[in-house]
Parts: C-alpha cells; structure tokens; sequence
C-alpha cells in the first residue's frame, strides 16, 4: 500500500497511489495511514482520486483511521470515484465523513 | 484449462457469454481473481456503473468466503458468470464449512450517525444483498452453492 503525505498550513495531505483498498491491502493501509497521522495537524485530508474499487474491508480500515484521529479531528475524504462513492452512499458513511468533491483550494496532490 | 500456476487461478473456455474462474482461498488470490474475471468477456462489455456493482458483491462474497468459509483449512472457490440479455447470472462454489444454521446472513445495517461507536465491519452482507437479486443458498454435500443475479441493463 503506497501512501504519499505532505503536510500543507493547518493540513495533513495524504494520497493513495495505489488503485484499490481491498481485504489484501486494508491492514497495511490502516498501520501506515496511523502512523502518518500520529504528526500534529489541525486537519486530515485523504485524496482517494487513484482509488478505483473499495470493498467492506477498505471502509472498515478507513472508519478505524477516523477514531485514531481522536474527537478533535475527523477525517476528510477527496475524490471518490463512482464505486468508493457507490459503497459510501449505501452503507450511509458518506453522512459521518466531511467529503470534498476536489481537494479543498489552496491544497495539492501530494506527492 | 488454462493453468496459472503463480496465482492458484484457472480459467477455461466456456460456451459464447459465459466466463469461469477457479481461485485460491487468499486475499490475493482474490483480488487477482477479480482482476482476471473483469478482463474477460463478457465482463468487458460491462458499463463502469455495472462494473463496479458486480465487483463489490463478488469481492465481498469472497472476502466472506476465505475470512468463514475457509477459515479452519484452505481451498477453492470457483465463480461461474453468464451474461443473459440484461442480466448477470453468477454461481459461486467452494468445499469450505456450511453457512452457520445454513442460511446467509440477514445483513442488516443501522445509520452510523446514529451508532455511539462507528461500525468498523458487518457491511458486507449489506453490500451483497442491496446489489444482487435472488440470492440463494444451498449446501450440497461438501460444497456451498450461491446463487444470484444482478441486472446489468445500462451496459454498453
């Protein structure tokens, strides 16, 4: 699971390079996306544009990084593809996560 | 039968419209299982949309698959799909443990802004039943046996 993080003003920028979070990779993506936010940032934005296919197992690790974010940060979300956004929609996680069309202005990609 | 000794995935010619392919009982396995199976016809001629539904509820059937049915021993588990006017008609095999009580899970889901703790799993029986239709269960002598169709209408 290649992860690549950048911290810009009050963010923690991080994008998934790979194309999937599936139950092979969920683990290693929860362990290092823990790991990146354990650095002090105001706010934590996942740019999720390389993500093409989420299943249950992917949602599961990303609902887990949002409780590691403690009650003062909550985990952001930025371009979800149609099927990572299809599984939002009908698990009903797209009403607990603040999620950007595009990453907010003034951010880039990181990387 | 084509053999990919690597990946545990065989792949064999079937009648025009129908695709078959028998994969390991891993999280691997499975994820290049899907990638083999969505190369193939007639899963090529699937709109993104169609796709995308298809492949969360294979993945999740999968997933449940080797994290259940297989979880005391390995095997196989073979997925046979058959594209018949707008619809997908998938059977899904393996030789692992029978479905506790022999049913499949209700999969039902409560609003997470609701829940004190957000759910971390239990989404994909949820997943399975919003996206397929008829959905059936059998346990056959050695072999659990599902059955289910999804409407592909909007394919190109």
């Amino acid at each position: 699971m290649k992860l690549d993080s950048e911290h810009q003003g009050e963010f923690i920028v991080i994008r998934t390079l790979d194309d999937r979070i599936d139950a092979a990779g969920a683990l290693q993506f929860k362990e290092r996306m823990r790991e990146i936010v354990s650095e002090p940032s105001e706010r934590v934005v996942l740019d999720m544009t390389n993500v093409g296919f989420l299943d249950s197992s992917g949602l599961g690790a990303i609902v887990a990084v949002m409780k590691a974010l403690g009650p003062l940060r909550r985990l952001e979300l930025s371009g979800l593809t149609p099927t990572v956004e299809k599984v939002f929609r009908l698990t009903r996680m797209d009403s607990v996560f603040i999620i950007h069309k595009t990453l907010p202005e003034g951010l880039r990609h990181a990387g | 039968m084509l053999a990919e000794r690597d990946t545990g995935i065989s792949h064999s010619l079937e009648p025009a419209g129908t695709v078959r392919v028998v994969l390991a009982s891993d999280h691997e396995s499975v994820r290049s299982g899907l990638h083999h199976l969505f190369a193939s016809e007639p899963m090529t001629s699937l709109s993104e949309e169609s796709r995308g539904a298809v492949e969360i509820v294979l993945a999740e059937i999968l997933n449940n698959v080797v994290e259940h049915a297989y979880a005391e021993f390995p095997g196989k588990i073979e997925i046979c799909v058959t594209l018949r006017e707008t619809y997908l008609f998938i059977r899904m095999v393996d030789t692992g443990l029978p479905m506790p009580d022999g049913e499949l899970p209700i999969g039902r889901m409560s609003d997470p802004k609701l829940a004190r703790d957000l759910p971390e799993g239990g989404f994909g029986w949820f997943l399975i039943r919003n996206l397929s239709q008829d959905l059936t269960y059998d346990r056959d002598g050695d072999q659990n046996i599902l059955g289910f169709c999804i409407s592909v209408d909007d394919r190109h």
